[in-house]
């Protein structure tokens, strides 16, 4: 009986309906948490799996060797790799795709390279404007990896330890 | 006051050869103009101020990228609006499927004709003004009740049902609850009801109606179709409502007719319970003489504000009620109130409860 006249006691004064306007009354003026992503940016994990690049070696010869253990490890099979002997004898890629519609960013091609060539950097705010732009093909993942050598270097060199 | 009838004099002066009549239809049609501008710049505002202020209920910052702070928002969306095209579904009957935005913005903005917004500051002045309110004010519906139809498919219908059977059940509300104020004014004149609410904060209809003005407020809500009961349009199950088929100027149309019936409403909570225009440091020795010089549809903005801050309060704070527990509301909860509240006021105005009899 009690309890069912406070119950009515509390529909009729909109007790409850009242907590809640308080609420959101005192989150109105509450900081806010809104990070204003092109001029602010989250922190990065060095771990972080974004875009792929292929690097260098500090003299300039490119680190792929054409093992194609990445090709093989891939389990969305998003790479398609040819290979062929270059004139010095050793052994190079022709051809070097990645599909970034079939990759998931696993990070096993990174994983699985021998020579630390393939690696995924820290871009994810990348757009393509053609169904085509989605391949990427060796000579744009060299430039990936060349435009961003400090920074790989970098977040590799900070990661290795974990590994 | 005294500058609109310096202009009435003006436009008699300036030309001469328009006899009485046609200058008097000229005057109407200004003051509808000068009405009907500032209303559709108030909506769009409106809905920059609804998106501000639910942002930031939700720690968020809300548009801020058009213009200084996302001020130029508003306009950029107006633009938007009007260069989509308008689709028209296969089925769909055209003339109906047109007409049905226009039947919701005719009656939203005719009327305004008669809200009074400061001492002898309307478009025209009513006997009936609040019967006008109510009768145009309802003519809405069919706006919806014909998009539903005319649109030729599911969910536009069942939006559409929904709403006919909300409007129903709270125009009932809505009515019994200015029922009691008309009891105390003695009048169903806006005006007189405004005028007779004069002399302070303590004359103010609010006091002795208090559980009336919250359910004329929550009654409002329905009737404009605001969360947390806008299951006509209800996102979660029937997608968009009456709105679905919409695109472009007609579904923009219908969204102004709905902002613009939220001002309205809002505008009329004020005048019915807050003294309209009345100054609220009248009375007050002091005050009153510091704050003279305020002119009145200054303090009617000021409270109307208020009334459209709570309509975002409230959709940024209360999730969306089920159909069934709007209907429960209605007929089980809102009416005996205010029927039994008619009879409280019956009582007092019999007793001479003062001040307000
Ligand atoms: S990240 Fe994973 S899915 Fe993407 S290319 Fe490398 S191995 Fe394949
Ligand atoms: S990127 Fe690494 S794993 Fe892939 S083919 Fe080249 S060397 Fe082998």
């Amino acid at each position: 009986m009690i309890k069912k006249l406070s119950k009515l006691v509390k529909s009729f004064t909109l007790s409850e309906l009242r907590t809640g306007l308080k609420i959101t009354a005192k989150e109105l003026v509450n900081k806010k948490i809104t990070v204003q992503f092109p001029e602010e940016r989250t922190p990065i994990s060095p771990r972080f799996r974004g875009l792929h690049a292929l690097r260098r070696y500090p003299n300039g010869e490119e680190r792929c060797i054409a093992c194609k253990l990445c090709e093989a490890v891939c389990p969305a099979n998003a790479i398609t790799i040819e290979s062929e002997m270059r004139d010095d004898g050793t052994r190079r890629t022709t051809m070097y795709d990645i599909d970034l519609f079939k990759c998931i960013f696993c990070g096993f091609c990174e994983e699985a390279c021998p020579v630390d060539a393939i690696v995924e950097t820290q871009i994810f705010d990348y757009a393509f404007e053609s169904r085509q732009g989605s391949i990427m093909t060796k000579k744009r993942l060299l430039e990936v990896g060349s435009e961003n050598t400090q920074v790989i270097n970098q977040t590799k060199f900070e990661d290795a330890k974990y590994k | 006051m005294e500058l609109w009838q310096a202009f009435v004099q003006m436009v008699h002066t300036l030309i001469p050869w328009l006899d009485g009549t046609v200058a008097n239809i000229l005057i109407i049609l200004i003051k509808a103009i000068v009405l009907v501008m500032p209303l559709m710049l108030v909506v769009a505002y409106f809905t920059y101020a609804e998106r501000k202020v639910i942002g930031y209920m939700q720690l968020r910052i809300g548009p801020n990228r058009v213009g200084p702070k996302g001020w130029l928002q508003p306009i950029a969306d107006a633009l938007k609006l009007m260069t989509k095209e308008i689709i028209f579904p296969t089925k769909a009957n055209i003339y109906l499927f047109l007409l049905a935005p226009v039947l919701a913005i005719t009656p939203a903005i005719a009327v305004w004709a008669v809200i009074p917004f400061d001492e002898g500051i309307y478009v025209t002045n009513l006997d009936i003004s609040l019967l006008y309110v109510l009768a145009i004010g309802s003519i809405g519906v069919y706006g919806i009740i014909l998009a539903g139809w005319a649109s030729n498919s599911k969910y536009p219908l069942l939006g559409a049902l929904r709403s006919a059977s909300l409007l129903v059940s709270y125009e009932i509300v809505i009515g019994f609850a200015l029922v009691t104020v008309v009891m105390i004014a003695g009048s169903v004149n806006l005006n007189t009801i405004v005028q007779a609410q004069q002399g302070g904060i303590a004359h103010w209809y609010f006091i002795p109606l208090f559980p009336m003005m919250i359910i004329f407020f929550i009654s409002a809500l329905v009737e404009t179709n605001r969360a947390p009961f806008d299951v006509v349009e209800g996102e979660s199950e029937i997608v968009g409502g009456t709105h679905i088929e919409y695109s472009g100027m007609t579904f923009a149309v219908f969204f102004l007719a709905e902002y613009a019936n939220m001002i309205l409403m809002a505008t009329l909570a004020v005048v019915m319970f807050f003294g309209g225009w009345h100054s609220p440091f009248e009375g007050i020795p002091y005050l009153q003489a510091v704050f003279a010089w305020v002119p009145g549809i200054i303090w009617l903005l000021a409270k109307t504000s208020f009334f459209m801050f709570l309509y975002l309060w409230v959709r940024a704070t209360f999730p969306r009620f089920r159909y069934d527990q709007i209907m429960h509301l209605s007929w089980k909860v809102f009416l005996p109130i205010t029927i039994i509240w008619i009879f409280v006021v019956a009582l007092m105005t019999q007793f001479q409860l003062a001040p307000w009899f």
